[in-house]
């Protein structure tokens, strides 16, 4: 599938910032976090520049813009319209819990509930965006029991990696926070290659064969194709990376993503102080280079149906 | 509205017959819905950089080439691909503004281009490469089985067919009900064995195509031991010696 | 309400279709000219634009279906590679330096080149046309100019096919002869890609399949038709003609023979003179009336012409002379019962397993006899004899170029004829027909004008230029025997080169061999590429200049096109055509018509639309020139132009001979009379009013056996088809070969040259047979192992569709298709590219692997590959760098064989080989650029040429509410 540079940042900000933001909505009230409210500020601040950045970038990615207000009715039946919901509807308990903790100080009672409403709405607004991959049977790189928890998980960890620094920035020797950040890379390493695994492993059950209801002859190949230049099916779907590219890829998203990440946190939640604080900035910008190039790849690497039909064997 | 219609006693579920027994791969119907739809419900259907390299424009059917088996007994199959209005369209339902919608009088899937906001989602949930994205208006736009022509009251009742049916020279493309079991198509499409092209995704494809007839290549039995028989030598001059013409 | 209607509206939109929108205001019929099949269409206008092209269901050709090509005509129209403006060159040939220039001036500047030339040696005029559906007029036109130096591209294309089969049958394949789909059960077709009559071809296979019917396809590729066949051959090139001849080989021995339909119809039983090195050997033994004689079973002689006489098939007779004669038929057994044409001894050449030969030779002779049909029709034959059935035996053949490009065609084409008469299949139901206006008589007429008597400073000749000579005194040689004609047409060259030989004019005219020319006039012939051999040779011969004067060598070239094509550029003049919506035109029974078995047909364009720029239809600047020069045919005896309303007026009043015009439906001052009749001035508007085409439903009685069948003999002569309502015998026996024959083996007065006694001597054989093409014969085979082919595919023509935006997406570059198991012997993957060389070049190409073709054998798609700088396309285009031409490793020469290089052709018609190449295929270096080499250098264009848009927008008519801009 064509990597579009508009969705890749938007599915890793929007991550990164709902999980912040999920985080942030449970963590406060359950008073994990600092309770300053320039800590609340910021953090927030951070987490809807995240969320929202990511919202808007996407809607570049559309062929009219500004028609996006209409995304938000279908959400009987489409996950991009939930998605689209469900992030908009994070924003109302967000602001009310943003203005009882930035302007009236306060985590506890109402306020606190609306945190958790925005945690859980959030943690929705995630799982839709893994949705509206999972759901696509004709990609079996995404139509998988794989991809949510994936989403989740590098949500997750990226939110976690934006947090442990804001936290430094207020409480320079955190034990929790760094902690939880420290296991949940760990957590979303395994997961991604579990998940590489099973897409280097398995193909679709579809086939050329079933593609073309050909077969009982032999192997079908392609001939000729519909046209000697390329079409929108084949810009939009018929992306491939050579084999040696992925690869390589794969280990420098490997090591900007997780390994970096995880040792650069663990490193902070050994020295903590000033030191912490940079080297957890150092895990987020690494995390961040490591997390745009597997999502170019979580495109790049999924493979549709519809290319059965332009010559592949197998998707 | 891209939940889907709920199905109708007698559901009317329009839909083409594409025979790849016949099929020659001439490309009529990929032109013909290009120039009728160009100027059609949906059109225009542009071409980007039409007289360069790299030249691609929107099209709604294409004909792919394949060769199925290796040797004796392969074939050259000629494939002519375009929307199959599903019953189970995906396209349908990860459409988020409704744009995309399937009609519950006849199962036609139409884009409804002034709400469409071109995420494309839809060509992403369609495994038969069915929606095209016009880059130039930014929306979808996808075969509309000729909306425009089998109810046109402008048009004689015989031509109430998509352009690709009335262009077709081998007659290898058949349009009706495929919701009706005792119709023309419903028929041909039980005596031929059609099939759904990946029926394994569950997207129920009303389109059927018909496979090409096995046993084509191989002559018959008879025919074969009638030929082993002829064989034999002699002076087959003296045979004719007593033979005569009469003008 | 409004606000919760809105609501709704936004949760559950829907849309109102219009399921009846306006789709035109107005219906024009013509016919289109994307290929030469002729299908009648009907051209949808809206606010005077093409809303849609379709196919125009009365219509007796297509019967309402179109093909790709034919429904993207919007394009067409819309391609910005259209002339503009005649143009004068200024800059040197090539440089696409002209200066645009008004009509008058141009059609001045063309008479003052031409008048001279008609004053003092009219043969100095080449008057050449490629899209030659106008020769009846363009080939009038020379002979009124009185130049000999006339040809439509036949010459390249299929004068193989035509010439076998009129000499033989008085008809054809290619479009003038059909299977009879409707009651045929088994069909084989040869070398048929996506040819002429493609639309009814298509209809018919679709029929055949319905019906249960056998279709075999003989062709050494596996795509289009041969993908549907019910069995694929996936011959040799070159060797159907042996293919054939075994199949004859079986039947004899079989005696699966229609001896009734010989005795009837064909000159089995006349009798041949058997005296080696007397000057008649060979030729019919004839009484002295001139009538052929036949063996009666007693042993005495008759008249081969005489109803009722028996005769006798084999066996010797005495000629009142006392030389021994034997029947036609005794030769064609002898000749093919020889074990040298049984099954096993031509498998491996032809590459078809001797089983497979021997089965389908039982298929064939199985649904010929014991499937065989009749008909409950009566009807009475030549001699007034009445039958109550008509009974046929339902086996029938088509072939196309895959036959005809070889310099072995015409003697492949005969072969297939001589199977198609054994089985007794000719005009036969379920076998082959005739399509009107044939049959001729065979062997047919009229010969050549042009002789060396008939040119003379402004005399026009007595006759076209071209025609079937019968014997060496026919040929326009002069008196040392020396070809007369720029082509070397009709010479000991190329003896019946009945559509003359286009291809070589260039080479002879740059050579000054036999003599120089003044004046190349083309129309529509893209000789400056795709339809040349040896094309860079070719554009250096068109700007090659005289060292000593500094003129060029082929001092003027005047052109006629649309579209800015590679020969633009070479031109001195050049007069933009219309486009073939733009025009009248007519499809004429005098030309390549659209007849049908089941009656004459024929057909008109007329413009649907006006064109925008200055161009005019070729056909009215030809009547227009011929006017001002005073040509015979163009001027009445006062001098005035004969037709001042241009080519509609020249359709409907021109008479070839008396009552017998261009258009054959409603002739006469009422419209009254079909095919001979007065000139009607209203014919146009009836033609137009019926759907721009004429159709005459023969009487069931003379659907079949025309040959022989006297209502429609007689029917044929009231409509000007033929002059006699005399029967035409079918010929096993071709005897003006013998004639040639006979000359080069030193009968006559008229003898061919030394260089040419053997090849004559050889190939004019009155029987088929086959040989090996000649370049496989000259080249080393091993060096050059594998056979190179050209196919036409369906979505375009030759190189008329690069320029249509829709189609050059389908096929924008081409690729050398090499059968897979050879590719992998060879270590190529799927797409790499390759050295491609044969004897005379090579050429840098992509190549794709497959599996259906012949294992022998690579091929590629005809005519994609284009020269940077033409058709208005964008440098980097990719007919331009990964678009090839097989062209540049053709050569219009063999390898010289003992001094002398004859021409790449068949030895009989100086049809090009084109398919006779043989090549070797070498991968490229590592690192090699993937471009295609050669590259010819980037030709020039006119400046004046539209704008290239970056997106189409392709919309009729403005009433489409903008889509929220």
């Amino acid at each position: 599938m064509h990597p579009a540079f508009s969705i890749i940042f938007f599915t890793t900000a929007s991550g990164a910032g709902f999980a912040l933001l999920a985080l942030l909505g449970l963590g406060a009230p359950l008073a994990l976090l600092p309770a300053s409210s320039s800590f609340g500020f910021t953090a927030l601040a951070v987490a809807i520049v995240l969320a929202a950045g990511g919202l808007a970038s996407s809607a570049f990615h559309l062929g009219r813009p500004e028609r996006a207000w209409r995304a938000f009715s279908q959400w009987r039946s489409s996950w991009l319209s939930r998605e689209g919901v469900l992030s908009v509807l994070t924003f109302l308990p967000t602001a009310a819990f943003g203005v009882g903790w930035v302007l009236f100080g306060t985590t506890g009672g109402l306020v606190g509930l609306c945190g958790i409403f925005a945690a859980g709405l959030a943690t929705a607004t995630i799982y839709c965006t893994g949705m509206i991959y999972a759901s696509l049977k004709p990609i079996h790189q995404w139509h998988n029991s794989w991809v949510v928890p994936n989403y989740f998980a590098l949500g997750l960890m990226s939110g976690f990696l934006v947090l442990d620094f804001l936290v430094r920035l207020w409480a320079p020797h955190p034990i929790g926070v760094p902690l939880l950040t420290f296991l949940v890379v760990l957590a979303a390493w395994w997961s991604k290659e579990r998940y590489w695994r099973f897409i280097d492993t398995t193909s679709a059950r579809s086939t050329a064969e079933s593609a073309t209801l050909l077969g009982t002859r032999g192997k079908v190949r392609l001939f000729e194709s519909p046209h000697t230049e390329e079409n929108y099916l084949l810009k939009e779907m018929g992306f491939r990376v050579a084999r040696q590219h992925r690869l390589r890829l794969r280990r420098i998203a490997r090591l900007a993503a997780f390994v970096l990440p995880a040792l650069l946190t663990f490193l902070g939640l050994l020295f903590g102080g000033g030191f912490g604080g940079i080297t957890a900035g150092l895990a987020v910008v690494s995390a961040a280079l490591g997390l745009v190039i597997e999502r170019w790849l979580f495109f790049a690497e999924a493979k549709h149906t519809v290319t059965l039909y332009y010559g592949a064997e197998a998707v | 509205m891209t939940s889907l219609p709920e199905s109708r006693p007698h559901q009317k579920k329009l839909g083409l017959v594409i025979d790849l027994d016949i099929c020659v791969g001439c490309h009529a119907c990929a032109t013909a819905c290009k120039e009728w739809n160009a100027s059609g419900h949906m059109g225009p259907l542009p071409d980007f950089n039409p007289y360069g390299d790299g030249a691609w424009g929107v099209w709604f059917n294409r004909i792919h080439s394949f060769e199925e088996g290796e040797g004796e007994g392969a074939r050259t199959i000629h494939f002519p691909k375009s929307c199959l209005h599903c019953e189970e369209p995906a396209c349908v339902t990860v459409c988020p503004t409704g744009a995309s919608y399937k009609r519950a009088e006849d199962g036609i899937v139409l884009v409804n281009e002034s709400i469409c906001i071109g995420c494309k989602l839809c060509s992403w949930a369609c495994p038969y490469g069915a929606r095209e994205f016009d880059a130039d208006e930014g929306v979808m736009k996808k075969c509309t089985l000729c909306i425009d022509r089998i109810y046109n009251e402008n048009l004689t009742p015989e031509d109430r067919k998509p352009a690709c049916v009335m262009v077709c020279p081998v007659n290898a493309r058949h349009f009706g009900d495929l919701g009706d079991p005792d119709s023309d198509v419903s028929e041909l499409v039980a005596r031929r064995s059609g099939g759904d092209l990946m029926p394994e995704l569950g997207y129920k494809p009303i389109n059927k195509y018909l496979p090409p007839r096995s046993g084509r290549m191989a002559p018959s039995a008879a025919a074969v031991a009638a030929s082993a028989k002829a064989a034999s030598t002699g002076d087959k001059l003296l045979r004719w010696v007593d033979r005569l013409l009469s003008r | 309400m409004n606000f919760i209607s809105h609501v709704r509206d936004y949760f559950s939109p829907s849309e109102i279709v219009d399921t009846s929108p306006r789709i035109s205001d107005e219906v024009k019929c013509t016919t289109c000219y994307m290929c030469a099949c002729r299908c009648g269409i009907k051209v949808h206008l809206r606010d005077g634009a093409i809303r849609y092209i379709e196919g125009n269901r009365d219509h007796p050709v297509n019967r309402g279906v179109i093909c790709a090509k034919g429904a993207s005509g919007i394009m067409q129209q819309a391609s910005p590679a259209k002339l503009k403006q005649p143009l004068r060159r200024v800059g040197e040939r090539g440089s696409g330096e002209f200066r645009e220039i008004e009509w008058d001036e141009a059609l001045a500047t063309a008479v003052e080149w031409l008048s001279p030339i008609r004053a003092t040696d009219p043969k100095k005029l080449a008057f050449f046309t490629g899209r030659d559906q106008s020769q009846s007029l363009t080939g009038y036109w020379a002979a009124q100019f009185g130049t000999p130096n006339f040809a439509a591209h036949g010459g390249f294309c299929s004068v193989n096919m035509a010439a076998a089969g009129m000499y033989t049958l008085g008809g054809s394949f290619w479009e003038f002869g059909e299977p009879d789909w409707a009651h045929t059960r088994f069909l084989m077709m040869f070398g048929v890609a996506e040819d002429h009559d493609s639309n009814p071809i298509k209809i018919a296979l679709s029929g055949l399949r319905q019906r249960g019917a056998k279709f075999v396809s003989v062709n050494p590729v596996r795509t289009g038709y041969s993908a549907i066949a019910d069995e694929w051959i996936g011959i040799r090139p070159g060797t159907d003609g042996l293919f054939v001849l075994s199949l004859v080989h079986e039947l004899l021995k079989a005696e699966k023979v229609d001896v009734d339909y010989l005795g009837r119809y064909t000159n089995a039983a006349w009798l041949v003179v058997q005296s080696p090195d007397a000057p008649d050997d060979g030729l019919f033994a004839r009484d002295e009336a001139g009538a052929p004689l036949v063996l009666e079973p007693s042993g005495s002689l008759a008249s081969g012409m005489t109803a009722g006489v028996a005769a006798r098939l084999v066996g010797d007779a005495a000629l009142p002379d006392g030389r021994r004669a034997v029947p036609v038929f005794q030769l064609v057994a002898e000749r093919y019962l020889d074990p040298g044409y049984a099954p096993e001894a031509v498998a491996d050449t032809c590459g078809i397993p001797a089983a497979t030969i021997r089965r389908l030779a039982t298929e064939m002779a199985d649904a010929a006899f014991e499937g065989e049909i009749e008909l409950a029709v009566p009807w009475t034959d030549w001699a007034g004899r009445r039958h109550e059935t008509m009974r046929g035996r339902p086996v029938s053949l088509h072939a196309m170029r895959g036959i005809s490009a070889h310099s072995n065609g015409f003697q492949t084409c005969r072969a297939l004829h001589l199977l198609q008469i054994l089985l007794g299949t000719i005009d036969a139901p379920g076998g082959w027909r005739y399509k009107s206006p044939h049959p001729k008589p065979a062997p047919p007429g009229p010969k050549p004008a042009g002789t060396p008597q008939q040119v003379a400073p402004g005399k026009p000749l007595p006759g076209i230029p071209l025609g079937y000579p019968l014997s060496p005194e026919d040929l326009v040689i002069d008196a040392e025997g020396k070809p007369f004609r720029i082509d070397k047409a009709f010479s000991w060259d190329a003896p019946i080169a009945a559509h003359g030989m286009m291809h070589m004019v260039i080479q002879n005219a740059w050579k000054g061999d036999p003599y120089p020319i003044d004046t190349l006039f083309m129309y529509m012939a893209n000789m400056a590429w795709n339809s040349a051999m040896n094309t860079a040779e070719t554009v250096r011969m068109l700007t090659d200049k005289d060292p000593v004067s500094g003129d060029y060598r082929i001092p003027r070239i005047v052109y006629s096109d649309t579209y800015n094509s590679e020969m633009v550029a070479y031109a001195d003049l050049v007069l933009p055509d219309t486009t073939y919506l733009e025009r009248w035109d007519c499809i004429s029974l005098l030309d390549r018509p659209i007849g049908s078995p089941d009656g004459p047909a024929d057909s008109i364009r007329q413009p649907v639309l006006a064109p925008d720029r200055d161009v005019r239809p070729f056909q009215d600047v030809l009547i227009e020139i011929g006017a001002r020069l005073g040509l015979p045919g163009f001027v009445t005896p006062d001098g005035e132009p004969r037709y001042p309303g241009g080519y509609p007026d020249y359709i409907v009043n021109h008479e070839r001979r008396p009552g017998v015009g261009p258009l054959a439906g409603w002739r006469g001052a009422e419209g009254e009379n079909a095919g001979r009749g007065a000139p009607n001035p209203h014919q146009l508007e009836h033609y137009v009013a019926n759907g721009c085409f004429w159709k005459h439903e023969l009487p069931e009685a003379q659907l079949y056996f025309k040959h022989a069948n006297k209502a429609y003999l007689e029917t044929a002569v009231t409509m000007g088809l033929i002059d006699k309502p005399e029967a035409i015998v079918l010929q096993l026996y071709v005897e003006p070969l013998q004639r040639f024959r006979l000359a080069g083996q030193g009968h006559g007065s008229i003898l061919p040259p030394e260089t040419h006694r053997e090849r004559i001597a050889t190939y004019f054989d009155p029987l088929p047979f086959w040989y090996m093409p000649f370049e496989e014969a000259r080249i080393d085979r091993g060096t050059f192992p594998l056979h190179a082919l050209t196919q036409r595919p369906m979505q375009m023509y030759h190189s008329w569709h690069s320029q249509n935006a829709w189609l050059r997406q389908i096929l924008g570059n081409n690729r050398l298709f090499v059968n897979r198991a050879l590719g992998r012997s060879l270590g190529l993957e799927e797409e790499d590219w390759v050295w491609l060389s044969s004897h005379h070049g090579r050429i840098r190409v992509p190549t794709k692997l497959m599996d259906g073709v012949n294992s022998n054998t690579v091929w590629t798609w005809n005519a994609i590959g284009k020269r940077t700088g033409a058709w208005n396309l964008e440098p980097g285009s990719p007919e331009f760098r990964k678009g090839f031409l097989l062209n540049h490793l053709i050569s219009e020469l063999l390898p010289p064989d003992g001094g002398y290089s004859h021409a790449n052709a068949d030895p009989i018609t100086g049809q090009a080989a084109w398919y006779d190449l043989r090549v070797r295929i070498d991968r490229v270096a590592q690192g090699e650029t993937e471009i295609i080499a050669p590259l010819l250098k980037t030709v020039g264009h006119p400046a004046g040429l539209s704008r290239r848009p970056g997106i189409l927008r392709y919309f009729a008519g403005r009433d489409r509410e903008e889509v929220g801009q």
